[in-house]
Parts: structure tokens; sequence; C-alpha cells
């Protein structure tokens, strides 16, 4: 827009008014395809779930939700999420600050662990959850002789949840204690300051935004986890069948206002979460301006199912 | 990794600068963490995918179903990225340099797939584009399916990588390429496209790596038909439930490999093109 101006300075305002109009279609067009896309690709899809969950009124809905089998893998999902959050947030700060404060040997190779889990397959993470605590290996058959059941039970699905919602808080909280470097730090020691003192007063204040984006990213992963909780969990109903679990079974039952009903329960917390997102993200940005902007953009990008 | 160290002179002065001098005590918590949930685990998977030696990896990979559900992943991911890499960049044009009133709520909408459970995401296209379509188009049971799906769970990766770019770029470039009399398709050519291409390689090697990977989006709209409509991802879990974890192993670690492998690529290539050394 501004460069058309520029031109008229310069050259006749005829050429300017052909070309403004010019960029003008260009830009509506451009905008058009963009919306149109995101219209057929997600705006529909997902108003139709609603508009199919509630075409017969809110009686369906309720009866759905309801039901055992939907209650038992609502709070079991609920559970896995209360566990594995907090475990991942205090876990991943520890590590985060690991790996940017101290120089260790293996350091490296722990960064490089940390990405794992986003390039892994959910499948192969079950996978190979499977193949240590399975029924078939030793390790799984020795829990299994002192009465611990990992695979097809809770603990085999917290593995697997933590697995994949492990580096959400790690990435987050790495570049910003890059950032802040240890100057306050230092600072705080100097003046008397205990070690927990410090890290509650100063360091964890500083990557709060951090840490608070990554709790809401691990949140909505570890509610709706699904391929690496199907492999390890046996999908047994009513007993290890999680919500996302519950959506297929239901889906395959035929049972499609059980499927939606279920679905729209899980994408309602999406949009909550959502909007989590966009409140951090401005605080996330803000603090982390400095930042090359191809870095914030890696890490802004996380992915997630 | 040393440069980030410039940003702390003072690094060097030893335990006394830690907010907890207690020696190795993070590190160690980190590296049990890490290794119990991450290393062993993987470390498994290696063990079962090579317990028979590489010949039987190979065979394993290149049994006919193996090689059709590959094939089917590999063709579809690259669809998807190529897609991608053209309306993911114009997207993020549209969020930076465009005003239309609502504009903020498309831009939060961007994030819905990384929000929204594969699985819902799945029974959401199968309302829209399956059998009972309102719009009459039925793509379940086929490899366009196959592409809708990835899509949609890879929407945000381009879109986000280019966005802060996009809005980092010096204006003035442009201004002065068109009042020096370049046309608009030039400027976008020669000096918008060259900015952006490494955030858009970045985000399409993370958009491959979940497309190999992916599978709650498409189980339920792609039928998985063996040889037809059945992605490695199903494969590997058809395989587990035949008891044919030495199967499954050898296809995942191909996935595993495969996807390291892109990001590598990838990423050296940004790092070539952009000149920056990055910190993470």
């Amino acid at each position: 827009m501004t460069s058309a101006t520029h031109t008229g300075a310069a050259t006749g305002a005829r050429v300017v008014e052909g070309s403004a109009a010019a960029r003008r279609i260009l830009r509506l067009s451009v905008r058009s395809v963009a919306l149109l896309y995101l219209l057929f690709l997600l705006v529909l899809p997902v108003g139709m779930v609603f508009v199919r969950t509630f075409e017969g009124g809110l009686g369906p809905f309720l009866a759905a939700i309801s039901r055992p089998a939907f209650q038992s893998a609502f709070w079991l999902t609920i559970q896995i999420s209360l566990i594995t959050v907090p475990v991942t947030t205090a876990l991943g700060i520890v590590t985060g600050l690991a790996i940017v404060r101290r120089r260790f040997p293996g350091r490296g190779l722990l960064n490089a662990l940390v990405d794992l889990p986003f390039a892994l397959s959910p499948v192969v993470i079950g996978l190979s959850l499977f193949l240590v605590y399975g029924a078939d290996s030793p390790i799984g058959a020795f829990l299994e002789s002192v009465g611990v059941r990992v695979i097809f039970a809770m603990p085999g699905m917290l593995l697997a949840t933590i697995f994949v919602c492990l580096p959400f808080v790690i990435r987050e909280v790495i570049p910003v204690l890059r950032e802040i470097g240890t100057d306050q730090e230092e600072a705080a020691h100097t003046l008397g300051a205990s070690g927990w003192s410090t890290f509650w007063r100063v360091t964890l204040p500083a990557i709060r935004w951090g840490v608070m984006y990554g709790i809401i990213l691990a949140t909505a992963r570890s509610l709706g986890e699904y391929g690496a909780v199907a492999i390890v969990s046996g999908k047994i109903a009513g007993s290890t069948e999680t919500m996302t679990v519950h959506v297929e079974e239901r889906y395959l039952a035929f049972d499609l206002v059980g499927a939606y009903s279920a679905s729209i329960v899980l994408a309602t917390l999406a949009i909550f979460v959502l909007i989590g997102m966009q409140v951090y993200q401005s605080g996330r940005l803000r603090r982390r301006r400095t930042l090359e902007p191809a870095a914030a953009a890696g890490s802004a990008v996380t992915p997630g199912g | 990794m040393t440069s980030a160290a410039g940003a702390r002179p003072i690094e060097g002065s030893g335990a006394h600068s830690r907010y907890d001098g207690r020696g190795f005590l993070g590190p160690g918590i980190a590296a049990l963490y890490l290794g119990l949930i991450v290393l062993i685990p993987l470390a498994a998977l290696l063990w079962q995918s090579l317990s028979g030696g590489l010949d039987q990896l190979a065979a394993a990979i290149t049994s006919p179903q193996a090689l059709a559900a590959i094939e089917v992943t590999f063709a579809s991911s690259a669809v998807v990225v190529l897609i991608n890499a053209v309306i993911g960049t114009l997207i993020a044009w549209v969020l930076v340099r465009d005003d239309f009133p609502g504009k903020a709520i498309v831009n939060g909408l961007i994030d819905l797939p990384f929000a929204l459970p594969t699985i819902v995401t799945g029974l959401t296209l199968a309302t829209l584009y399956g059998p009972r379509s309102p719009l009459g188009i039925n793509l379940a049971y086929s490899a366009p399916a196959i592409v809708l799906a990835l899509l949609f769970v890879t929407l945000p990766f381009v879109v986000r990588s280019v966005q802060p770019v996009l809005l980092e770029l010096d204006r003035e470039m442009e201004e002065a390429g068109a009042s020096l009399g370049a046309s608009s398709a030039t400027v976008i050519r020669r000096i918008v496209l060259p900015n952006l291409v490494p955030a858009i390689l970045t985000g399409c090697a993370l958009a491959f790596a979940r497309c190999i990977g992916e599978f709650g989006s498409v189980v339920l709209i792609s039928g998985n038909v063996p040889y037809r409509t059945e992605v490695a991802s199903v494969y590997i879990i058809s395989q587990v439930e035949a008891d044919q974890p030495g199967a499954a192993a050898a296809v995942s670690m191909l996935l595993l490999v495969t996807s390291l492998a892109v990001l590598t690529v990838f990423d050296l290539l940004r790092r070539r093109l952009s000149r920056h050394d990055e910190l993470a």
C-alpha cells in the first residue's frame, strides 16, 4: 500500500491508480483463497460435528455423556492429565535448567533426546513402550511377577502420555533461560539468597510465561493423545478406555451420537486450550522479541495429537 | 551451542553462579528422566528391529504390505507438504499483510489443529467429507481422505514458521524495489520469497515429520484398506495386534530414521540459507 504512494510521488497518478487497483484485486483474491481454505478445512468440519451432535436436541447428548462408559473414560482421562502434566512440568523445568545452566558430559545427547518425541509417531512411541514393558520382555515379565502391570494398565498409559508431552515445557523454558542469562540469579546469590529462594523468586517468575504456555500445550496433548495410548492401553472398556479411545470405539460401534458427544467434550476443552494459547502466546512473544525470529518460530510450532 | 554462552559473559565463573550449588543433582534427574522415558524404550525398539539381523529388517520393510503402506504414507506426505508450502505461506501473508474484520479470530483458529485431539479431527472430517456428507463429497476410504486429514493436522507448521519472519521483514526493501520500477510479482519473487524460504523449509520439515507418523486423524477416514489406504502407522498397529512386533518395529525404525533425516537435512539447508546460528 505504502509502496504505491512512493511510486506516486515519482511518477504519474494514472499508473499508480492502475497498480493500486491491481494490488487490491490481488490482495482480495489471496485473502479469499486463504479464508475459503480455512473454511472448508477447519470451520465447516468442526461446525458440522456440533450440528450433528445437537440436531436431535440436547437430550441425546446428555444421555450419551451420562453413560457409565463415557463417565469412566472422562474421569480416566482427567486423572491421566492431572498426573502427567505436573510431572512433565516439574521435571521439564529441572531438565531445562540442567541443559542450559550446567556443563556436564552427555548434555548434547539430552538436548537431542528432548526433541525426539516430536519427531516420533505416537504409534512408534506406544510400540517402544510395549516392547520394554510388555509381557514378552524380561522387564515386563519381572514387573508382572511382582504384581506390577504396566501394559494394558494405568502405568503404561501414564508413561505413554509423559513421553508425548515431555518436550512441551522443556522446549518453552530453554530459550527463555538462555535469554535471561544468569545476572539476576547471581545478584540474588551474592545478596545471600539460597538456591531455592533464588529459583522461586528470580528464575521461576522470569520463565513463567514459557512454563504456562508449555503447560497449556501439554494439557491439550495429554487430554487428546490417542495413538500412543491406544497401543499400551489395550482399549479395555470401562477400565483403560480414555476419551479419545472412547470416541473411536463409539464410532466403530455405529453409535455416532456417542462418538459426537465425546468429541464435543474434547473439542470444547480444545477451544479453552486455544484461548489459553492466545493469552499466553502474547506474553511469551513479548518476552522473546529479542530472539532471532526463525528461532522463535521454530519453537512456536508444536506438533500435537 | 556455544553461541548461547556469548550472551552470558560470566558463565565461566563456576558453581557460584548456579541457583543450586548441589553439583550434579539437576543433570542427574534430567538424565534419569529422559533415559527412562525416552532412551530405554527407543533402545528396545532398535533392539527389536535389529534382533533378527539386517536381512530380516530389510525383509520386514520390503514385505509387500509394508512397502505399500510406506508408499501411501510417503506419497501423501509429499503432496501435503507441497500444498502446505504454498497455502501456508499464503495464509501467513494474509495474516501479516492483510487487514480485515475478524482477522484475530482467524489467526487464533490456525492453532486449532494442535489443540484438537487427532481422533476428533478424524471424526470431524469423516462427518463433512464422509458417506453422510452434507456437501455431497464422499472421500472416505480413499487416498484423498488421507491427504485431507494430513492437511488438517499440519496446517499450523508453515503458517507459524513464516508468520514471524514476514512480520520482521523490512518493508523498506520492498518499497525500494517497487519505487525502482519492479512489479508486485517481481518484488514478491525477488525480495519477499527469498527471505521466507528458510522459514518455509522449517515448516515443511516439521510438517513432513508429522505426516509420516500421523495416526489418529487418518485412521477413521482412510478405511485402512491394506495395499490401498493403509498408512505406515496403521500398519504398525495392525502388526502389533497380530502379534508381529518384529514387523512393527522394522517399519517404526524406518519412520524414525526418515523423520530424523528430514529434520536434519532441512535444518542444515535452512541454516545455510539464513546464515544464522540458531540457539536451540
